[in-house]
């Protein structure tokens, strides 16, 4: 497939499918270094060859891959066929491909070999980090030199993506900022920035992920009013405010300043006005017609609406300091994450996956393909589900052994074990569930780009 | 909401990020209380920290991985200090891999593990909560 994907590079066929295609490889690979982390949990000495300090950012790194590669892709696919906005440059997104993924092989070798010397998220040698940076100038300036062509009343996707874009650029390098003495010496500073940045780096992908949902939403329903309402402006720039100021609960105990904590303690709960707007929008309506028409992305949009809900009511309920000091450190952090990643933003990039794969295959997935694909879209959301409530009771299980019985590291793990089992097996359940629903995907693009 | 309104929010708000994100830089994140154990050795313990990417399993303020303990006070926690670290960096366990680390670099961690130290309480188990739901340090 890869050298078809060379030729077909050189043929300058569409640049957003090859995103995509190299998107659905790296969750495939995200996935399955999860379920050996996960492992490695309850049998500790599990593949000794890959432990844990290795398979952990081999994990992260490739699902925060996929995330990129696929709201990427995305976007170089739907701007000039549905925005009718043609790109600026067709040569700038090879390119950045081409960096991309030069870079990140480099990036899992490294973590292959045991070669680090950076942070959380970003373990990767720091020298890395320029070419990364170097792709994400390339696209942005190709988005923005595409999208100021548009004139009229933008829809309100194109700002969420051009705030991503921009906002990635910002922190990614923020979190870089340790390479300076004056923050890396105070610890206190160091993390509290690293943080800082992490958490609106988060955000930054996020307003990638969710315009992507609107635009695919927009276009289920054949409704292009809903992305130029006032009311989408709204949530935008409340998201965008909580962006920008909500990162702090994740550095509640740590001892910077005061105000810092109670910013962000308040820009938090705004989100319940976000969550207040889903709840009272629940079900909306569709007509049946478009739903059937685009029925695996409506499916996964549907299912991304209820994790957004409940992850939502998480992070609200994990911004309060009173809950903060029980949960953090704890699992319920791993489940606000995960169920953010997957439950929310895999969701979603899958539903964009399938609308772009119904449109080169012009509608004509295989009857036994949909029932697979359908069956792997209920194993991964039970699977999930079972996933998220496990991770929950051995974060409260935690929180509550460490805050007031005041038990050992060894103890806690012990107490936790079962709920870890759980944790471990439901994973695994859900990397088939995932298999199920990528390997189609994976075949339609095959059979798309041989011809 | 026109585009000259949507302009100016945004315009708003990305500079008051700017101005918020200098004071986090700075009045925000002055109170280090372990300053005096910051030295050359315990700045070469955090680059190595970083190196071996400790952090995959282990957190510093409740931050990082959790396959391992919290080390933000292992240095001056009840039946542990450094001797106790030192015997886990020196061996590993079935858990933690030995790293084969050398003397300097094991005295190197130690130091910034004592850096830390000093820098706070994690994870912090006696707090009164108020009433609006923030928590204070007993």
């Amino acid at each position: 497939m890869m050298e078809q994907l060379v030729k077909n590079e050189k043929k300058k066929k569409e640049i957003g499918i090859v995103f995509i295609l190299l998107a659905l490889i790296s969750l495939i690979g995200g996935v399955f270094f999860g379920s050996i982390s996960a492992l490695q949990f309850i049998i500790p000495d599990f593949l000794n060859s890959i432990p844990f300090v290795k398979s952990r950012p081999l994990h992260v790194s490739l699902v925060v891959a996929w995330i990129f590669l696929s709201s990427i892709g995305g976007i170089y696919y739907y701007l000039p066929r549905y925005c009718n906005l043609p790109l600026f440059s067709n040569k700038l997104p090879r390119i950045h491909f081409w960096i991309f993924l030069f870079t990140g092989v480099i990036i899992l070798t490294c973590y292959i070999i045991g070669k680090f010397g950076g942070r959380e998220y970003w373990e990767f040698p720091p020298i890395l980090a320029i070419p990364i940076f170097i792709s994400w100038i390339l696209f942005g300036f190709n988005y923005f030199k595409t999208v100021f062509k548009k004139v009229g009343q933008w829809p309100v996707y194109l700002w969420m993506w051009g705030t991503g874009i921009f906002f990635f650029l910002f922190t990614f390098s923020e979190s870089y900022l340790w390479l300076f003495p004056y923050f890396r010496d105070n610890i206190v500073r160091d993390i509290t920035v690293q943080w800082k940045a992490y958490g609106a780096l988060v955000g930054s992908w996020n307003m990638l992920v969710y315009g992507t949902a609107i635009f695919v939403m927009e276009r289920v329903k054949g409704d292009e009013s809903v992305a130029k309402s006032k009311l989408s402006y709204l949530m935008y720039f409340l998201g965008f405010t909580n962006l920008l100021f909500g990162w702090a609960h994740h550095i509640y105990i740590v001892p910077s300043a005061p105000w810092i904590r109670y910013f962000a303690y308040f820009i938090s709960m705004t989100e319940l006005l976000i969550l207040g707007k889903i709840i009272w929008n629940w079900k909306n309506s569709l007509s049946e017609a478009k739903k059937d028409f685009h029925i695996i992305s409506y499916r996964f949009i549907v299912a991304s609406d209820i994790w957004v809900m409940l992850n939502l009511a998480l992070a609200l309920v994990i911004s309060v300091p009173a809950i903060n000091i029980f949960t953090h450190g704890t699992h319920i952090t791993v489940a606000h994450a995960m169920g953010s990643t997957i439950g929310i933003n895999t969701m979603i990039l899958l539903a964009s996956c399938f609308f772009l794969i119904g449109d080169i295959t012009k509608h004509q997935f295989q009857l036994q393909h949909r029932k697979i694909i359908k069956s792997g879209f209920w194993i991964t959301n039970i699977f999930l589900m079972i996933f998220w409530l496990s991770l929950l009771f051995a974060g409260a299980e935690k929180g509550k052994l460490i805050v007031e019985d005041k038990l050992s590291f060894q103890e806690i793990m012990q107490n936790i074990s079962p709920y870890l089992t759980v944790f471990t097996i439901s994973g695994i359940g859900m990397f088939i569930g995932l298999l199920m629903v990528i390997f189609p995907a994976l075949k339609a693009i095959k059979t798309y780009l041989l011809n | 909401m026109n585009s000259n309104s949507k302009r100016l929010i945004f315009g708003g708000l990305i500079l008051s990020f700017f101005v918020y994100s200098y004071f986090v830089y700075t009045s925000g994140t002055d109170n280090d209380k372990g300053v005096h154990l910051i030295n050359e050795q315990s700045k070469r313990g955090k680059l190595l920290f970083q190196n071996y990417n400790c952090t995959a399993c282990h957190q510093i303020y409740g931050l990082g991985g959790y396959m391992g303990p919290d080390i933000t006070n292992v240095i001056s926690a009840k039946n542990k200090g450094p001797v106790y670290a030192k015997a886990f960096l020196q061996g590993g366990t079935p858990r933690m891999p030995n790293f084969h680390l050398n003397e300097k670099e094991i005295d190197e961690l130690i130091a910034y593990l004592t850096y830390i130290d000093k820098t706070g309480i994690s994870p912090i188990i006696d707090f009164k909560i108020n009433y609006d739901g923030t928590v204070g340090q007993k």
